[in-house]
């Protein structure tokens, strides 16, 4: 790591996530600042579409795997893969490594994509030595722990330390944080009741701590929690930690109102 | 017994729909987890010691035979006699030959969940002996004709309006007027019934939290003391206990209790801890003349030294429902199985095989909260994910999902063809959601759209918007 730092700006390869591509680009493009304003080269390998997990999660093996090594191919030259999504960096870290295992050709290479993947803000602080944000946002603002941002990448400490960087930033922390929003990919359609009420607690314990914004370092689970306020009329907004780190709330909240068509 | 439906999602949905059941629900996060957590800060070598529980346990299973031939000895050594059961029904079988010996009409229980796996009671009862269950919980479960709902806390569904009503059905002659509004209330009610069936039972049934190969002996943890009464007064106690409960050394045996109670209820011990070895000896005090081990296997032993040989170190504590964001959300009989929650979704498939509890491995977000508070690490969103394999594997026939999911595959491992397609998907919902940014109703998206909006796509993908940027 050292040797990278000090040779010149590390070069990030960002694994955009098939989410951030498809629902809200926005969140890439403030990765990209974040990235960059902390001294970071980055560059976006098109030939990438998702990281597997719906296959990884259903059960299909093959392609994961198959997958899985699409993504060392393309990855692998970089210094280091950052992804704006807990979800995402937790299977490359986690899960590639374990799926690729028995793969002669790719095992060792798993292995040494996983060691430097990272979800961004973990990224951000651990490895760029980011101590604080230049953004500023007036609110009271709820961050949503999500569970592989907390398990699978570690990065609730450097989330919430760089969220309480941002200027005029009030931060509440929600009661049983820890427990799941009930997204779980695929799960959200599968089972899709089960998820739904699940996410309704969620919803319901945002809506009472009075903030006006749910933050959380993964788009799922804020499409999942603002699909559920917006349904039940909650006047909470949904973005993504790094538009609110990168000052880059132009863009309506997540699943609201255009201000143009 | 009332027979549980199997089809989960039919069982989830009513569940959902159910208030009182909904109500009852808010308990499990309200009376368990707050209390884990501060058990645990109060004993700062708690995950230094789940390392070893879970080394205990994984080296007692990798050596079963040795320790179950080990403690076999002990208790014979003890008096005792130790049974070995394959499967449900032999089980049933040797039970309800030794309380035929005894000439047993009137048996009493402790909890134990694997007397309910081989259907103990109604085996009983069909034999003519009546079986009284003497946990509280599962003496109202019994006279609801209801399975437990939760490893520890089986009438976790029920509300204390419920229970007071039940009681009133059930016991005969109670007196209108009498007040059963308080737990307190019900336990006394309770307790006077259960005294004379404690004093005359002929046989006592308990479970066992765990048994020590060395000494040969069996231990029972509880609250209310019923487990004490149900083996020391009768004059045969039967252990019925599945083969993975060993552990070697009665220190061992300390480790996981200092774990147990913390990670089930908070509590730093439970109220009563009992280690029973062998009859009782000339000179007891008290104790059956008595004691028998049924060890059962029923299907672990196939499991053993494969993908799920560590659901065999389970300890039944419980925490891993109670941090559960589906159990918390449907409740138990939703399962439609004996074992709920996440370790019953892992356990289960392994007992009555995957074809018959598909649901069960697949119903979860895999958020993780149970491998964390689990006490002996069982790495259980893994082994949902290798239950999923061989789900996806098999003949399934949930052919849509599968359809879909191949599609889905065959274009995200062409990243030419994913990005052409996924640009016009994003184009055609962005202009479908218009200004408001969210679809409340989406063809074919039902599933997500029927409770929730979907927030819009933004109109152009992340890599087309990135291709211009760099052109420009």
């Amino acid at each position: 790591m050292t040797e990278v730092l000090t040779a010149g700006a590390p070069l990030v390869g960002l694994f955009v996530t098939c989410l951030v591509d498809l629902i809200r680009p926005s969140i890439g493009f403030a990765a990209i600042k974040l990235l960059e304003d902390a001294g970071a080269r980055v560059e976006v390998p098109l030939a990438q579409t998702c990281c597997g997990q719906p296959a990884f999660n259903s059960g299909d093996r093959a392609d994961a795997q198959a997958i899985a090594r699409q993504v060392v191919d393309v990855f692998e030259g970089f210094d280091y893969v950052v992804a704006p999504s807990g979800s995402c960096a937790g299977m490359l870290k986690l899960h590639y490594p374990k799926l690729l295992a028995d793969d002669p050709a790719y095992a060792e290479r798993a292995k040494a994509l996983a060691e430097k993947s990272f979800e961004l803000t973990r990224f951000l602080v651990d490895v760029l030595y980011v101590e604080g944000v230049d953004a500023t946002y007036a609110a009271r603002v709820a961050y949503h722990e999500s569970c592989s941002s907390l398990r699978e990448t570690g990065s609730s400490w450097a989330a919430r330390r760089l969220l309480q960087s941002i200027r005029g930033i009030d931060l509440v922390e929600l009661p049983d944080s820890e427990a799941c929003c009930g997204f779980g990919g695929t799960f959200s359609v599968k089972y899709s009741g089960i998820s739904s009420a699940i996410g309704e607690a969620k919803a319901r314990t945002i809506a009472a701590t009075e903030a006006s914004c749910v933050v959380s370092c993964d788009l799922g689970c804020l499409m999942q929690i603002a699909g559920k306020l917006s349904r039940d009329g909650k006047k909470v907004q949904a973005r993504h930690i790094a538009e609110l780190l990168a000052n880059m709330i132009e863009a309506a909240p997540i699943g609201g109102e255009r201000i143009q068509p | 017994m009332t027979t549980l439906g199997s089809d989960f999602k039919a069982n989830a949905a009513k569940a959902l729909a159910d208030a009182e059941l909904q109500r009852a629900l808010l308990n499990v996060k309200r009376g368990f987890v707050q209390k884990r957590v501060d058990a645990k800060a109060r004993l700062p070598e708690f995950d230094t010691l789940r390392d070893e529980a879970r080394a205990i346990k994984l080296h007692t299973l990798s050596h079963l035979d040795l320790y179950l031939d080990y403690f076999e000895r002990k208790v014979a050594d003890s008096g005792g006699q130790v049974h070995f059961a394959p499967t449900a029904a032999d089980a049933r079988e040797i039970i309800l030959k030794l309380c035929r010996d005894a000439d047993a009409k009137l048996v009493t229980k402790g909890k134990s969940m694997v007397s309910e796996e081989i259907g103990l009671n109604a085996c009983l009862e069909e034999a003519g002996i009546e079986a009284v269950e003497t946990d509280l919980g599962e003496y109202i479960a019994q006279m609801r004709n209801e399975a437990p709902s939760h490893l520890i806390a089986p009438i976790i569904h029920l509300n204390k309006e419920t229970i007071a009503e039940d009681f009133r059905r059930s016991h005969e002659g109670l007196a209108a007027d009498r007040t059963l509004g308080s737990a307190a209330d019900l336990v006394a009610e309770a307790r006077a019934v259960l005294r004379q069936k404690f004093l005359a039972a002929d046989v006592g049934i308990t479970g066992a939290n765990l048994l020590i190969a060395e000494t040969g002996s069996s231990v029972v943890v509880t609250n209310e003391g019923n487990a004490d009464l149900t083996q020391t007064l009768p004059k045969m106690h039967i252990v019925i206990a599945s083969i993975e409960k060993l552990v070697p050394t009665l220190e061992d045996a300390c480790t996981i209790l200092r774990l147990l109670a913390r990670s089930a209820t908070g509590q730093e011990i439970t109220t009563y801890t009992t280690f029973a070895t062998g009859p009782r000896r000339e000179g007891d005090a008290d104790g059956p003349s008595a004691y028998h081990v049924v060890l059962l296997d029923n299907g672990r032993s196939e499991m053993l030294g494969g993908s799920f040989n560590d659901m065999l170190s389970c300890i039944r504590c419980g925490a891993c429902l109670n941090h559960c964001p589906v159990y918390a959300t449907i409740g138990g009989h939703a399962y439609g199985s004996l074992y709920v929650g996440p370790m019953g979704a892992v356990l289960t498939p392994a007992l009555v095989g995957i074809d018959h509890a598909r649901d069960l491995p697949n119903a979860s977000s895999l958020c993780g909260r149970c491998e964390d508070v689990c006490p002996v690490r069982i790495p259980l969103p893994s082994m949902l994910r290798a239950w999923r394999e061989r789900d996806f594997a098999r003949d399934n026939p949930k052919f849509r999902e599968k359809t879909a999911l191949k599609l889905w595959a065959y274009a995200a491992k062409r990243p030419r063809l994913y990005h052409a397609l996924s640009g016009a998907a994003v184009k055609l919902l962005a202009l479908l959601a218009g200004r408001s940014g969210k679809l409340s109703w989406l063809p074919f998206a039902g599933a997500w759209t029927r409770n929730r909006d979907l927030p819009a796509p933004e109109g152009e993908t992340f890599h087309q918007l990135y291709a211009k940027r760099t052109q420009e």
